[in-house]
């Protein structure tokens, strides 16, 4: 009896734990497809499901040009990120050097700053650099935080390389650019995909900066339409509009996260596990 | 013999350094500069239409700072939502981390339902929590009436003695799932012959997880406080689109960037920046001396 009660309450908190983490999703997705007054219903499921909430978002403002910018901004940010991250991290994981570990905590210092505490001295350098209202700008001001961690995330997988491969390379000849080229590189795939998913991801959400350093709606970035999407009334904002926005960037973010979930988070534990 | 190794090692240490020379200096342009102008700045009384035109004022803007009611209510509220979001976090992220360890069907699904709030930005949660706790069409709203608890449809976000709670909520439930898959990750690396030796002593569940299990995450958990609490500390997405500028919640950095953009002076929203960045250099060192933990130890090869 025990036992059975016991299995009851471990059923019933497995539930709690997964209405919790999805019913808000969930409410999202159906508040999008009521259109008109079954919005201020708290029906469990539209009556009529619509879909006028989603062509209303690409109709009342250039939300698919904000999604592109999205894309390239998160896009461009991980290619250069990787690309940098990858050849420091074969220099911080592989080779023994004096000052190596400083340079590491500085690494991870960066990667703990406040963004706001550079925000006036970059919205200066963006704007010296004429890269106010520009896409290019953003990636530029990504770097900050994406470049810190994936150095220090490559850094760690570079380090679980067996050494031997590197000592034979090293016996034919070959220089440390084709030792990391040639051998490690290809090794790494699977750790780069999983860095490059985590700054993608965060680089698509950042905030702060795509506020403060873009001007126009058809510069914004995703983050920034949805937190500035007005009605035509400044008193009701239109819930139903922010609800189907809100859905369409979250979908492929989800399925991308479910289809790699393992990566992940064997990608934040080496990020962040590593005492 | 020996001499050409010496001299292989050393070819790989000038090359190291020559590897290391793009990030250096993108790190250096894009966040040692910038900070360097910023604390430059906060002595300054710069403005954002004109940021050339600038005296030097010594530190007028931190005096200035330092007797301004509103920044110490936006350190206040900054602290209070860093150590509640924390804490509840945490625990609430054990406890998931233990359910999702427990051997059952279905715990694939499960571990994907967490990494649902993870995966969603930050903007997009506040507008979702934003609507669920509408004072008027509310679905939280509509939820509590039924079951009794409320007598009438609260503004949790526009109430002052609500706002903050409101603002912690969709934290905690966008983060405890970071919290639980790192805990979960650790869970994973304790070997069974610990809880089978346990249990032949006799020691029940709660004995083991505070005798056993809870000291040997501690460091992986430690790792993962410290990151959470340096987030917290920097928060400003949720504050500034759940609640706008409202005092209730503002966050430093929210306070920050409202006088740096909004009210144009840069001397001065510099100044609250870098007491921000102060503020988290100091949490940074307590933790380091206090949790005893040691970031960026040498891997045990």
């Amino acid at each position: 009896m025990k036992r059975i009660l016991g299995r009851a309450a471990f059923f019933l908190l497995v539930l709690a734990i997964v209405a919790y983490t999805v019913f808000p999703f969930y409410w999202a997705i159906v508040s999008s497809l009521k259109g008109g007054a079954a919005l201020f219903s708290a029906d469990a499921w539209p009556s009529a499901p619509e879909w006028s909430n989603y062509t209303a978002v690409f109709q009342e403002q250039p939300f698919g040009r904000n999604i592109l910018n999205s894309v390239i901004v998160a896009g461009s940010v991980v290619a250069l990120s990787l690309c940098l991250g990858v050849t420091a991290a074969y220099a911080l994981g592989r080779v023994a050097f004096r000052g190596r570990k400083a340079l590491l905590l500085v690494i991870l210092g960066v990667s703990m700053f406040p963004q706001v505490a550079v925000l006036s001295g970059l919205f200066e350098l963006i704007r010296v650099l004429g890269l106010y209202n520009n896409l290019f700008g953003l990636t530029l001001s990504y770097l900050i935080f994406t470049l810190p961690f994936t150095v220090w995330v490559l850094t760690t997988y570079m380090r679980e390389m067996p050494v031997e491969l590197e000592e034979a390379a090293m016996m034919d000849g070959a220089g440390p650019f084709v030792v990391l080229t040639r051998i490690f590189l290809p090794l790494m795939g699977p750790a780069m995909a999983t860095t490059g998913l985590l700054a993608f991801i965060a680089a698509w959400n950042e905030f702060l900066f795509a506020l403060t350093f873009t001007l126009t709606d058809e510069m914004r970035t995703v983050p920034v339409a949805i937190a500035l999407i007005s009605g035509s009334s400044s008193f009701e904002l239109p819930w139903g509009r922010i609800m189907a926005a809100s859905v369409i960037v979250t979908v492929p973010l989800i399925v991308l996260v479910l289809v790699f979930q393992r990566r992940i988070v064997s990608g934040l534990t080496a990020g962040a596990v590593k005492g | 013999m020996v001499e050409q190794v010496g001299t292989i090692a050393q070819q790989r240490r000038r090359s190291a350094w020559l590897f290391l020379l793009p990030v250096l200096l993108t790190i250096a342009a894009v966040a040692g500069w910038p900070l360097a102008r910023t604390i430059w700045f906060s002595l300054t009384d710069a403005r954002l239409d004109d940021m050339a035109a600038t005296s030097f004022i010594g530190l007028e803007n931190y005096l200035f700072l330092a007797r301004d009611p509103e920044w110490w209510v936006a350190v206040r509220n900054t602290l209070v939502f860093a150590g509640v979001s924390v804490t509840l976090e945490t625990l609430l992220g054990i406890i998931i981390a233990l359910v999702l360890n427990a051997r059952m069907r279905g715990r694939g699904v499960l571990r994907a339902a967490m990494l649902i709030p993870w995966a969603i930005p930050t903007v997009v949660s506040a507008q979702m929590w934003g609507w669920m706790l509408h004072d008027q069409y509310g679905v939280i709203n509509e939820m509590l009436l039924s079951i009794g608890l409320i007598a009438e449809p609260r503004a949790w976000t526009a109430n002052y003695s609500t706002a903050l709670a409101a603002v912690i909520a969709v934290d905690v439930w966008k983060t405890t799932p970071f919290m639980a898959l790192l805990t979960l990750a650790a869970l994973q690396l304790l070997p069974n012959e610990l809880y089978e030796a346990a249990e032949i002593d006799g020691l029940g569940p709660v004995g083991q997880f505070f005798r056993i299990t809870l000291p040997l995450i501690w460091p992986a958990l430690m790792v993962a406080i410290i990151f959470r609490t340096l987030d917290a500390l920097r928060v400003f997405d949720l504050m500034y689109v759940l609640t706008g500028n409202s005092r209730a919640t503002a966050s430093m950095s929210v306070y920050a960037r409202q006088q740096l953009v909004d009210f144009q002076d840069v001397g001065y929203g510099s100044a609250a920046a870098t007491g921000l960045f102060l503020v988290i250099a100091v949490v940074t060192a307590l933790f380091i001396t206090f949790g005893r933990v040691r970031l960026g130890a040498e891997p045990g090869r």
